[in-house]
């Protein structure tokens, strides 16, 4: 595929090495953006529209912009904890193409003027922690880190620090207090990270798959890099395809190609002799798109007109054998026990739900349940510190409305 | 009571609270270690932890709570944690649980009288390309069945 570019090398077994990776031109980005001005850097990502990857979509270049020039310590956060279910691309990432997100950390820093970054890896990925630290300390050896980096006088430390089981610190404000050693409670908003991030200090936090877009920036310039994606939704993205598909993998694909195409041409289709029956387009959080509604491109602003969102771009594929009940059980289990308890709504809300569900599934429901989860679920809604509380209720409206019918059977 | 970490592993140690501004940072990469040398986090290690960073052992605690993969009880010798998510599910991991609960005759959250396997149910793992999918230990495997179940856990000793 043509418009590989994170994942063009993927194939080849030690890409992974420093060596390997600088004969295939690896660091040249670098080398390039060391002879830039900073702002110049900045300007060429904003012109890309780098949307970030991680769920939310806000630009990378605009958000870099947000850091004020004050005399204290900056620090770039990289949010490699991938929890947010159905997703796995930052996995793929991270083990095949290391340097290129290491590349994309030089520049981000070079660019914001940072010296010290963390790259947050959730604690089940030990081995690819391993990997990571493996890579870091081959670019330290080549003087692609350190203290004089490619005899720029630019200096950049880069650490590997490793989560421990909890899907909310994939949340910015919850990886920052997670990262300073405390429980991941997000924390209140404003103060923004850009301006009070990490040990009270200004930091940058993005998503793996977002940085490493950075260097092809820098490369091919923002012109080429818009016209791999849409205007105002730069490049490419690796859309992970899991559940009832033939071919679940990742797909790296421009922006906006449709979702139709991305189950049927790339994932193979609905698993043989299955029937399609519902899409989560975008991370469990992402409300269910219906089977007549997935002719639709995967940008983060189509999905937002078709009432949904593109999150992390991971499709979980729903076949008509599953009932709806049980992925509503699966769902408000998942946010129940990820809840960090902070904001009521969402600790007893989540519980609550999953309750109610667990008692229809045991054939003991009421009429009443349906109401009493839309209206548990819409107390929710906007309704917490953080995100996670919109993330549960969500799936769990848009399971409510679209699949009402199939609920009210099992009454 | 906890023999303390050894000379290697204070070396480490010394490492890695060196890389943040604040020691406290330090408490998961910590722990992560005490678990490895260890087995689990007692109260004892949490001490540890706090002695080192200078900080009250409640702190600790409070971090140890809040994280599913510190265990504060000796686990068994392979940790199986199936993942129990959405991709999972859809593709019969509930079946494969209730096997593997039968196989080693243990509910989740238990471990075997030998103390040989400790079974969990986990949220998404992040593999969901190879659902059904586990780890034992912090090996991933992927595309689970019965069939692959036995060969797995035949192979550990």
């Amino acid at each position: 595929m043509a418009d590989q570019v994170l994942t063009q090398h993927f194939g080849l077994e030690n890409f992974y090495k420093i060596d390997e990776y600088v004969k295939k031109g690896g660091y040249e980005a670098v080398g390039k953006a060391l002879q830039m001005k900073p702002e110049e850097i900045l300007e060429e990502v904003k012109k890309a529209n780098l949307r970030g990857r991680g769920g939310a979509g806000f630009p990378a270049g605009i958000k870099w912009g947000f850091v004020p020039k004050v005399d204290k310590p900056k620090y770039l956060c990289i949010n490699a904890d991938e929890g947010e279910p159905g997703t796995f691309k930052d996995r793929y990432i991270m083990s095949h193409n290391p340097h290129m997100l290491l590349e994309g950390i030089i520049i981000t820093s070079f660019c914001v003027d940072i010296h010290t970054a963390f790259i947050y890896i959730r604690g089940e990925y030990e081995a690819i922690a391993l990997r990571l630290e493996e890579a870091i300390s081959g670019a330290y050896d080549k003087g692609f880190l350190g203290k004089n980096i490619m005899n720029s006088g630019f200096a950049l430390d880069v650490f590997v620090h490793r989560g421990a089981g909890a899907y909310i610190c994939g949340e910015e404000t919850a990886l920052l207090e997670s990262l300073e050693g405390k429980r991941g409670n997000p924390r209140l908003k404003p103060p923004f990270p850009a301006s009070v991030g990490l040990f009270q200090c200004p930091t940058v936090i993005n998503n793996v798959e977002t940085i490493s877009n950075v260097p092809q920036i820098i490369l091919n310039g923002a012109d080429w890099f818009v016209k791999k994606g849409l205007p105002k939704d730069g490049g490419t993205r690796i859309f992970g395809v899991s559940g009832m598909v033939e071919k679940p993998g990742i797909y790296e694909l421009p922006i906006g190609t449709s979702l139709k195409d991305i189950i049927n041409k790339y994932a193979g289709g609905v698993k043989k002799g299955k029937k399609l029956k519902a899409v989560i387009p975008g991370g469990m959080s992402a409300p269910v798109l219906k089977a007549d509604e997935i002719d639709i491109p995967m940008d983060f602003d189509s999905l937002v007109d078709a009432e949904s969102m593109l999150g992390s771009a991971a499709i979980i594929v729903i076949d008509t054998g599953t009932s709806m009940l049980d992925v509503l059980k699966t769902v408000t289990k998942f946010y129940s026990h990820e809840s960090c308890g902070q904001c009521t709504p969402c600790r007893i809300g989540t519980s609550w739900i999953n309750k109610i569900v667990k008692r229809m599934i045991e054939g003991k429901g009421s009429k009443k349940d349906i109401d009493e989860i839309v209206r548990l679920a819409s107390n929710i809604l906007g309704n917490t510190l953080c995100p996670l509380g919109d993330a549960a209720a969500m799936p769990i409206l848009s399971i409510t409305k679209k699949f009402r019918k199939e609920l009210e059977s099992h009454l | 009571m906890n023999p303390g970490f050894s000379e290697r592993t204070r070396k480490k140690i010394d490492k890695v609270v060196a890389r943040y501004p604040q020691k406290e940072a330090a408490i998961l990469p910590l722990l992560h270690i005490a678990q490895q040398e260890f087995g689990f986090i007692s109260p004892d290690s949490e001490k540890l932890v706090a002695e080192i960073l200078g900080i009250k052992p409640i702190r600790v605690r409070e971090v140890v709570t809040f994280y599913t993969m510190l265990n504060r009880e000796p686990i068994g010798k392979y940790h199986i944690q199936v993942c129990s998510n959405l991709s999972c599910t859809l593709l019969g991991s509930e079946k494969l649980i209730d096997y593997l609960k039968g196989k080693l005759g243990i509910e989740p959250g238990q471990t075997t009288k030998d103390k040989k396997f400790t079974l969990s149910l986990v949220e998404c793992l992040g593999a969901c390309e190879q659902a059904p999918c586990m780890m034992v230990n912090f090996d991933y495997y992927g595309n689970l069945d019965k069939k692959k179940i036995d060969k797995i856990l035949d192979g550990l000793e």
